[in-house]
């Protein structure tokens, strides 16, 4: 691995997104635009909204970075692109932790507009701190973005690769929490949250929305989102090959 | 004496289940433009991406530069040039070059250099989306000129080019060759063939010839590479019947 390189890819992935105004549009205001509308549709029963609000802080970033990471290495395999870079120094790590990289800093954005838009126009009610939710809602992003870096490893094509959100999220959508609390799922469905990522990002949201600061259980839970994060990148880059038939 | 930079012996790649390549073998010599001419589908891409350590399943040896084609060492020291251009469509041809020259770690200012060897400065500062697609694969040579690579590998570099520009290119490949380059380039268009120091001639993943370009017009007795393609693949109909 050369920091050298995993910069230039975050850099040059920037570049691009740069270019692509509907897809940042996509990043940045779609979480927020979504929240707004839960709560608009809990305007009756603010409790409620208080109750999800936090958990879709999760989600919702971690879906939308998902859907648009899955497609990345594909498109590059398509173009050709990843077959130069795979003549070049470059190693696969590179490659991943570049999209890691720039994708993060766009979740850095997208958690900053996301949780001041819940928090102080959407007046969602939190008894833990604001930053520990903003850190949260940056790794529920980049955790989404591992994960479709990971996915579109598997895929052969971009057509394989947009059938891959269905697939890997919406069952973790279903177990993480949000629809029935983890611990009133029946015993197998509780073990397999167990070891689904996303639960472990509502998990820390809610610790947070709870008032269990980082000290306190959402610490730990965030430490397993990142350590998700990390295994997803390693075994993309894994699984991605050079020689391919 | 002349070193190889390329040996290939036996080389059998399997697709899908289906065999590819037939057990193909022949040298490069370094310093030379080498001519892989047959018709589309005839194994030429295959053999292309077993060189550069790209495709799975070959066996047989592929020897790139004194390594196992593949080899790590081998990275940076290889400039391939894919049948579609491998550039980023969104990125300017200077973007997309810098990118590269960063990943090479080869200075900024060969990105200069390689744009004036493909003759796109006019258009340095164009999105390659926006550009014909002659121009597209000239910024896609570009990229594969960055670092002064030992060998060269392109993959049909010339489709879709006017004369000019083809003849151009040509003579940017035999100066590359000059100054120490290898250079293998693939081709469906037989009348290219003239214009390389040795022509390798694929049909159906066997070579056919592996000559000079006279060399075959002798051996086999026509005026011109078209015409010595048919009749050697009549020969060899003629010899399997």
């Amino acid at each position: 691995m050369t920091p050298r390189i995993t910069f230039a890819v975050a850099a040059r992935v920037l570049g691009q997104l740069r270019r692509d105004h509907r897809t940042v549009a996509m990043l940045i205001v779609l979480p927020a635009l979504l929240v707004s509308l839960m709560w608009w549709m809990f305007t009756d029963s603010p409790a409620t909204f208080d109750r999800v609000g936090g958990p879709l802080l999760a989600v919702f970033p971690s879906i939308i970075m998902f859907i648009v990471t899955s497609v990345a290495t594909l498109r590059e395999r398509s173009t050709g692109t990843l077959s130069r870079l795979f003549t070049m120094p470059m190693a696969k790590l590179d490659f991943l932790l570049g999209y890691a990289l720039a994708f993060a800093l766009i979740a850095v954005v997208q958690a900053l507009v996301v949780v001041s838009i819940a928090l102080y126009a959407l007046d969602l009610d939190i008894q833990g701190a604001a930053w520990q939710l903003g850190v949260v809602a940056v790794l529920d992003g980049v955790l989404g973005t591992a994960l479709g870096l990971f996915a579109s490893a598997f895929a052969a094509t971009e057509f394989q690769a947009v059938q891959m959100m269905p697939a890997v999220m919406i069952p973790q959508i279903l177990l993480c929490g949000l629809l029935v609390p983890r611990d009133q799922l029946p015993g197998v469905l509780k073990a397999v949250s167990d070891v689904l990522p996303l639960s472990y990002a509502v998990d820390a949201v809610a610790g947070v929305a709870r008032g269990n600061g980082f000290g306190e259980g959402a610490g730990s839970d965030a430490l397993v989102v990142t350590a998700f994060i990390l295994a997803a990148l390693g075994l993309g880059a894994a699984t991605l090959k050079r020689r391919t038939a | 004496m002349m070193k190889n930079a390329v040996t290939c012996r036996d080389v059998v790649v399997v697709r899908g289940g289906r065999e590819i390549l037939h057990g193909v073998g022949f040298d490069l010599a370094a310093g030379t433009v080498t001519g892989l001419l047959g018709p589309s589908g005839c194994g030429k891409t295959t053999l292309i991406r077993s060189i550069v350590g790209l495709q799975a399943r070959v066996t047989g040896d592929v020897e790139v530069l004194g390594l196992p084609a593949g080899a790590p060492k081998l990275r940076g020291r290889i400039g391939y040039v894919t049948q579609e251009p491998s550039v980023y469509r969104d990125l300017t041809v200077t973007e997309n070059l810098r990118f590269f020259a960063a990943v090479l770690g080869v200075p900024s200012s060969d990105v200069d250099r390689v744009i004036d060897a493909v003759d796109l400065r006019s258009h340095a500062d164009v999105q390659v989306g926006q550009l014909s697609g002659g121009q597209e694969s000239r910024a896609s040579l570009a990229a594969a000129l960055l670092g002064t690579p030992e060998l060269l590998v392109l993959d049909e570099p010339t489709v879709g080019l006017d004369p000019v520009l083809r003849r151009d290119l040509w003579e940017l490949f035999h100066r590359l060759a000059a100054d120490g380059a290898t250079l293998l380039v693939s081709s469906h268009v037989m009348d290219e063939a003239s214009r390389c120091d040795r022509l390798l001639l694929m049909r159906d993943g066997d070579l056919l010839a592996d000559d000079t370009p006279q060399g075959l017009l002798d051996s086999v007795g026509t005026v011109d590479i078209e015409q010595a393609f048919l009749t050697l693949i009549d020969r060899k109909a003629g010899a399997q019947r």
